[in-house]
């Protein structure tokens, strides 16, 4: 059979003739392997370039960027932000870190838990005090916070359900009425972070400036917040806005070492004024609709048995919602602050609270959470994660801080 | 086939064949003037291009093909109509976790949001697969039914023809986006509410504003099948069998679809052309978010690169047996 070689043609007669065929074989497979090269090379450079730098800024101290935030008058904002967080909770199946409440309506409180875990984008827009808007961006989906006036609502585009509530008039803003989540974590935006983080400072605390960071492109200070004492935290550094006095990024760094425990940072910020459209809110036809007080006259119903049908630590964000839980009580001040509880069910818990009904690899799962202590309280288990601590007794009392082991025993031996 | 042999090679010399320079005018291929001569015009391209694309379309496989790529939205939307029509919501009887896939219990607010859920059910493995289909069998099909060799004794290059036969691989991207797209809006029409449009974001716009929005996601969903395309036409110049190489590019799709479910290796996610397919949703959020659509289109133009230039060096150096 007659072979067909190539030859040359018009487009490509820049080669030579006598050019082996073998040589000009490797010249052309060499062009997609030099693209190739040269993207992978683009690929692991321009991420590192792109995050150098430290602007020149005039210096300032302490005291004086703290004023700077609690003076800032930025009423108007949008952007988004970046949350990284590696709390060293451990990845349950279901891929939330908690249980999670089961209840399906698009209710904060059965949202926003899974901010504490793994890596999540939010889009903020703020607009004066009565409008607010926060999303978590999912995969072809998203979960949006409203609030226009005296309108709350929560839009779950993923299950295409909606949460409506009407904020008493006087509202306390809306942070107040979302749900507590687990320290650290109250308020996902960097501003609201800083702010609890600034609130904490007292002598137990050594507060400095810490050279200047580009973030979202601006100019920004580095403020550094490093507890003394017996805290998992290592330090805290809020970067703030050298033009606007807004922070725009928060990292918390276990004193364990390793990446930042905690990460928020805005990635793209906008100060200037948000489009209105996006703080209005109508359910669209077939979208279902959750009421607040259909929730609350089902909790009348129900009593306490909603508090007790909910898992571990989430009981917590539930409880706080209808006010002060009562059992709570903190010891101790600052940073090295415990807080006690009493668990729902009661006892030391047999697994049952961090991995549902299955009970059998449960007690496998409590071995490799947790650590036995006995103390003069009794003895109990302690669950270690990177930034949080917690100890919970046989007796059902639960202990919770950002400190070390042997602090969370002697709040246990004092409470006794 | 028989069409491009007529376009692109009426002088088709007997015995051992030989591409010929283009750059001689007197034996292209323009039987109006067979002695004047004349620069190689870009209509020559053009029309090796337009007798590339008869052939692709005029194929009853695939035209039915894009019957069966029309005929899936039609089925998620009467689907989704017989579960809701008493007024339920999808996935209602799955337990209220279970939202399914993306954009699906949206559709009964907007009918236009079969659109984004057809897309999104079919750009993972249907879309593909049919681009496999196409792209593999575009040189190897040539080398299988002996065509290929006589395309080459046409004056036009081998690089030529490579760039036609991935033009028209491109074109069925396209076609195939836009039948799914048409089919699944105009059975959202029918069966669903119109009217304003809520987005991901809950912000309302108006039907044309997301009409705009579906445009542009069908033609980034038809952008995302270029570096597939890309790399079925590389397989296809491997090998001399279209069923082989059909086979392969499906098989890769598949492989790495299932690469990038894996958590664990979730290093090399970022490099999958399948990886960010997704992120035409982003066009759904208010205001747009580019980000994913950004990377998913870069990756999409390294896929071309890098299988589009492995491609053309194969298929430029190799020795056309059949």
């Amino acid at each position: 059979m007659a072979r067909i070689r190539p030859t040359q043609v018009a487009e490509d007669d820049f080669w030579e003739d006598e050019r082996p065929v073998r040589r000009r074989k490797a010249f052309r497979y060499g062009l997609p392997v030099a693209v190739a090269g040269v993207a992978a090379a683009t690929v692991g450079l321009v991420p590192a370039l792109a995050d150098s730098g430290s602007p020149d800024l005039p210096k300032i101290s302490a005291e004086e960027l703290i004023a700077k935030i609690a003076t800032s008058d930025t009423q108007q904002l949008s952007g988004s932000v970046k949350i990284d967080t590696d709390l060293g909770f451990p990845a349950l199946p279901g891929g939330g870190g908690f249980g999670g409440g089961s209840d399906s309506a698009a209710t904060p409180t059965s949202k926003l838990p899974e901010l504490a875990a793994g890596g999540h984008t939010l889009r903020v827009a703020f607009d004066g005090p009565d409008r607010q808007r926060v999303s978590i961006l999912e995969e072809a989906a998203e979960y949006s916070l409203i609030r226009n006036g005296d309108q709350v609502w929560a839009y779950d585009s993923g299950s295409n359900t909606a949460y409506h509530a009407t904020a008493p008039k006087k509202a306390p803003a809306k942070r107040g009425e979302r749900p507590e989540l687990p320290k650290d974590l109250k308020d996902a935006t960097p501003q609201q972070l800083a702010k609890r983080a600034l609130a904490a400072v007292d002598d137990t605390t050594e507060v400095k400036v810490d050279g200047t960071a580009k973030v979202a492109g601006r100019d920004a200070y580095q403020l550094a917040i490093i507890p003394r004492g017996d805290s998992t935290i290592g330090a805290v550094r809020i970067a703030v806005d050298a033009d606007k006095g807004v922070p725009l990024k928060f990292t918390v760094t276990a004193k364990s070492g390793g990446k930042a425990a905690v990460d928020v940072r805005f990635t793209s910020v906008d100060f200037g004024k948000p489009t209105a459209r996006g703080f209005e809110f109508t359910p669209p036809k077939g979208t279902k609709v959750t009421e607040q007080r259909d929730l609350d006259r089902a909790a009348r119903k129900h009593g306490a048995g909603l508090d007790k049908g909910l898992p571990g630590l989430d009981a917590i964000g539930k409880g706080k919602g209808k006010g002060e839980h009562p059992d709570l009580k903190v010891i101790g001040e600052g940073w090295g602050s415990v807080a006690q509880l009493s668990l729902p069910g009661g006892g030391l818990p047999t697994g049952k609270h961090l991995s549902g009904k299955e009970a059998g690899p449960a007690g496998d799962l409590m071995d490799s959470l947790s650590s036995k202590v006995e103390g003069q309280f009794g003895s109990g288990r302690i669950f270690h994660t990177r930034l949080v601590n917690a100890l919970v007794t046989e007796d059902g009392k639960v202990f919770v801080g950002a400190v070390g082991k042997d602090t969370l025993i002697d709040a246990a031996n004092k409470a006794k | 086939m028989s069409q491009a042999e007529t376009a692109a090679a009426p002088t088709a010399p007997a015995g051992p064949v030989k591409a010929t320079e283009p750059a001689e005018p007197t034996r292209a291929a323009v039987p109006t003037a067979p002695d004047a001569p004349r620069p190689v015009s870009p209509l020559w391209t053009l029309s090796l291009f337009r007798s590339e694309l008869a052939i692709t379309f005029r194929r009853w496989r695939t035209i039915a093909l894009l019957g069966v790529l029309a005929l899936v939205p039609v089925l998620i939307g009467v689907a989704v109509w017989i579960e809701t029509r008493d007024g339920g919501s999808v996935g209602a009887g799955r337990g209220g976790d279970e939202v399914g896939p993306a954009f699906f219990s949206q559709v009964t607010n907007n009918g236009i949001f079969l659109v984004f859920a057809s897309l999104a059910t079919m750009l993972p493995i249907f879309l593909p697969m049919a681009i496999g289909v196409i792209a593999g069998d575009s040189v190897a099909g040539e080398a299988n039914g002996g065509t290929l060799r006589y395309l080459l004794v046409a004056p036009a290059g081998r690089t030529r023809l490579l760039l036609a036969k991935y033009a028209a691989a491109l074109v069925f991207c396209l076609v195939a986006t836009v039948v799914v797209a048409v089919a699944a809006l105009t059975v959202g029409a029918m069966l669903f509410p119109h009217g304003d449009v809520t987005l991901i974001s809950g912000t309302r716009v108006s039907y044309g504003e997301a009409l705009g929005r579906a445009a542009v996601i069908a033609g980034l969903v038809a952008l995302s099948l270029t570096g597939i395309a890309a790399l079925g036409l590389f397989i296809s110049t491997l090998t001399s069998s279209g069923i082989a190489a059909m086979a392969a590019t499906v098989g890769l799709l598949i492989t790495v679809q299932i690469v990038n479910t894996i958590p664990q290796l979730h290093i090399v996610h970022p490099y999958l052309f399948t990886h960010y397919w997704l992120s035409f949703a982003d066009v759904l959020r208010d205001p747009i978010l580019w980000d994913g659509v950004v990377k998913n289109l870069g990756l999409q133009a390294l896929y071309v690169a890098v299988f589009g230039s492995a491609a053309w060096a194969r298929f430029t150096t190799r020795d056309i047996t059949a």
